[in-house]
């Protein structure tokens, strides 16, 4: 089956040059762009110096047809600007993307809106903008007005509506898009929770629709539950691209020193507390294997780098796995047994969890340091995953499915 | 086993079966868009333009509901303009100047120069400002840029279409009964039309570059009128040489005849064939200058 799409060294470039008199900039440039190319007889403008810079850079990737991919990245990484192009709303200063199907992009909620008009006036421009035939929103129309619950003001003004009502009543024209290919930019993150779990199951029911999907998100748990595939942007250039759990972990988590498999937390952004001791790297092996890759029922160890301001007496740490869609999943801590100590100077705790509980897979884990006196000083979400791989875990041949749930427990069985 | 693999349906579970189900066939056979940058001139995609008449529909008529919408006069809004401008040329030009004693009425034959007049100026000035005004839609939406601009020149068409009926009402009244050169006013109007969105398409895009040309539409627009002596002038105020130089103005040419037209006069074919020929350059060059352009609009609007 040929690609849905096929992305090939797609690079955007923007100016962000400022000079003197921004308004007269395009006129000039492009009389100036246009002598330059009469004389040197090619298109090629001034090089990458200053004033201008890659929102895009050398992105390649290819979708199957049905799939769905999460794009993720901190503001800035080139999301929407990749959404941007693939929608053909702007160019691309170089490379290809080829793109097999009819493509519908929703970058915002109701776009073409307009406060004046009715609810159902707005439904026909909303949905004819976002490329309907009338006849489709003749036949679909009912559908949306029920899927948005705003039966009795479909003929009042939008002006009118309260915030919540104009938000579902144009997601609702976007759930029922028939393009073959949709891309979608952060449009859950609205109305009330009940709203957005219909949204997402709205999201959910395209996906199973043999629908190609794309898919920005900040909400690591949507894109979990929703996409198989995940890309991870990273100033402009793919960092990583593949499971979508994994992509995640790699996201979320530290700078992973690859050599030692230490986690750098230094500069981790996703960090609370009051202050008066820093986190500084994490670590976690187990026997026999390198790295934080760890075998289910063996012994895990965690190693962790505090340096405190000042000296800490009983020091209370925690450490806490999560899954990849942020479910929490365990916690051990000194302080529930009787493990406290004082930490002096820059230090490595180790925390050892004997036969290790969570079954295959790739989970998140966060740790922190607090004291009874000041709560808490310093903790680091997600900051590294693991990965629990094992062949046997129940060491007797019987494979594990993932369905079993990500707890692992002995068990002895008698018949009476 | 069976006992214990539960028939919960997690995403991706659920996912992989319509997977494997999907027709290969269907997806080889889907159109194929290729996004890569393009550079250099372009002509108009008429084919795209035609796929997506629906959405031109819609823009044109949500900008003739938008403009009535709570307002108590309502369409009337649409003859009241030319109206007025009709009684200020009768009043100052007709009455004061003593231009009414040369033209059989008067007030008729400004009111069919100043009908066409307020269709072109209002396409031309909201088809110009109209990238700029739906800048949203270029932002977030793909589809054939120039169906902006294009809806404006429709709006403007309908307010045009209802103050036609208000020429039709004067003629009554007047009991002046158009001749066989009625046949060549819808040409004529088409022709208007061209011109109106040739200029506004021309215009729309140096806006979203440069903000000055907003300025120079508004200002100009007025300039054009008084630049446009079809509209308020007798049909002899200016000889015949400086009458085809006039034309060269294409609203002048097209004006002028279309008056003709309407009110059973005879038309001037050397002005008509000026101004059309200036009339599709105009549009031509709009066109091309928007497409070469309209890769850059999201990017710089």
């Amino acid at each position: 089956m040929k690609p849905a799409i096929r992305v090939e060294n797609l690079s955007k470039r923007y100016r962000i040059g400022t000079r003197t008199h921004p308004a007269n900039r395009n006129l000039t440039e492009a009389i100036t762009d246009g002598v330059r190319r009469l004389f040197r007889g090619s298109k090629q403008s001034n090089g990458e110096g200053d004033g201008t810079f890659w929102a895009l850079k050398d992105v390649s990737f290819e979708v199957q047809p049905g799939e769905v991919v999460g794009i993720i990245g901190r503001n800035g990484a080139g999301k929407s600007t990749l959404l941007k192009i693939l929608s053909r709303i702007v160019e691309p200063t170089s490379g290809r993307a080829e793109v097999r199907g009819r493509i519908a992009s929703l970058l915002e909620v109701g776009t073409g809106f307009h406060p004046e008009l009715t609810g159902r006036e707005n439904v026909y421009m909303n949905g004819s903008i976002l490329g309907m035939s009338k006849r489709e929103i003749d036949r679909k129309f009912d559908e949306i007005v029920a899927f948005a619950e705003i039966e009795q003001f479909i003929d009042t003004p939008v002006k009118r509506y309260s915030s919540g009502m104009y938000v579902r009543l144009a997601f609702a024209v976007a759930a029922h898009l028939d393009a073959e290919i949709l891309v979608v930019d952060e449009v859950l993150a609205v109305g009330d929770t009940a709203f957005r779990e219909k949204c997402i199951g709205a999201m959910r029911s395209i996906s199973n629709a043999d629908r190609t999907v794309f898919f920005v998100s900040h909400s690591m748990e949507v894109i979990i539950s929703l996409c198989k595939t995940c890309v991870l942007l990273e100033q402009g250039r793919v960092r990583s691209i593949g499971d979508a759990k994994v992509v995640v972990s790699h996201y979320l988590s530290g700078a992973l020193d690859e050599a030692t498999g230490r986690f750098d937390l230094r500069t981790h952004p996703y960090r609370r507390g009051v202050g008066g001791a820093k986190i500084l790297e994490a670590h976690v092996s187990s026997e026999g294997n390198s790295g934080n890759v760890l075998c289910s029922r063996t012994n895990a160890t965690f190693t962790i780098l505090v340096e405190p301001a000042r000296p800490i007496r009983s020091a209370r740490m925690a450490i806490a796995i999560e899954d990849a869609g942020g479910r929490r999943l365990l916690t051990v801590a000194n302080y529930f047994h009787t493990y406290t100590f004082d930490i002096l100077r820059t230090t490595e705790v180790t925390c050892n969890i004997p036969n290790f509980c969570l079954a295959p897979g790739r989970y998140l884990f966060s740790v922190s340091i607090g004291t009874k006196h000041d709560g808490l000083l310093d903790s680091v979400d997600c900051a590294g995953w693991l990965e629990v791989t094992t062949s046997d875990v129940f060491g007797t041949g019987e494979p594990y499915n993932p369905v079993y749930g990500p707890v692992l427990a002995d068990s002895t069985w008698h018949c009476v | 086993m069976s006992v214990v693999e539960p028939q919960v349906t997690r995403p991706e579970d659920a996912v992989l079966p319509s997977t494997a189900t999907a027709p290969e066939s269907s997806a080889d056979d889907l159109p194929l868009t290729v996004i890569e940058p393009r550079s250099g001139w372009h002509v108009v995609d008429l084919g795209e333009l035609w796929r997506f008449r629906e959405l031109l529909y819609f823009l044109t008529w949500r900008d003739v509901a938008v403009r009535y919408k709570q307002t108590v006069l309502g369409v009337a809004w649409a003859f009241l303009q030319p109206v007025a401008t009709m009684l200020v040329f009768v009043v100052f030009l007709g009455r004061a100047a003593g231009l009414s004693a040369s033209v059989e009425h008067y007030a008729l034959y400004v009111l069919t120069g100043v009908v066409p007049w307020t269709f072109f100026a209002n396409a031309v000035t909201s088809s110009g400002n109209s990238l700029v005004a739906n800048e949203r839609l270029i932002t977030r939406v793909y589809f054939p840029r120039l169906i902006i601009p294009l809806s404006c020149v429709g709006a403007a068409g309908f307010d045009f279409a209802i103050s036609v009926l208000l020429i039709a009402l004067l003629m009554v009244w007047y009991g002046v009964l158009p001749g066989l050169t009625l046949l060549a006013a819808p040409l004529l109007i088409v022709l208007l039309a061209a011109t109106a969105a040739g200029v506004g398409i021309f215009l729309s895009a140096l806006i979203v570059a440069q903000r000055d040309f907003r300025y120079i539409l508004n200002f100009g627009v007025q300039l054009w009128m008084f630049a446009t002596p079809a509209i308020y002038l007798p049909p002899d105020a200016l000889g015949p040489n400086s009458r085809l130089l006039a034309a060269l103005n294409p609203a002048q040419g097209l004006i002028f005849n279309l008056r003709a037209s309407l009110l059973g006069g005879s038309l001037d074919l050397p002005a008509l064939a000026l101004s059309t020929a200036v009339a599709l350059t105009v549009l031509a060059v709009g066109c091309l200058y928007f497409r070469a352009v309209e890769r850059y609009f999201a990017d710089i609007i």
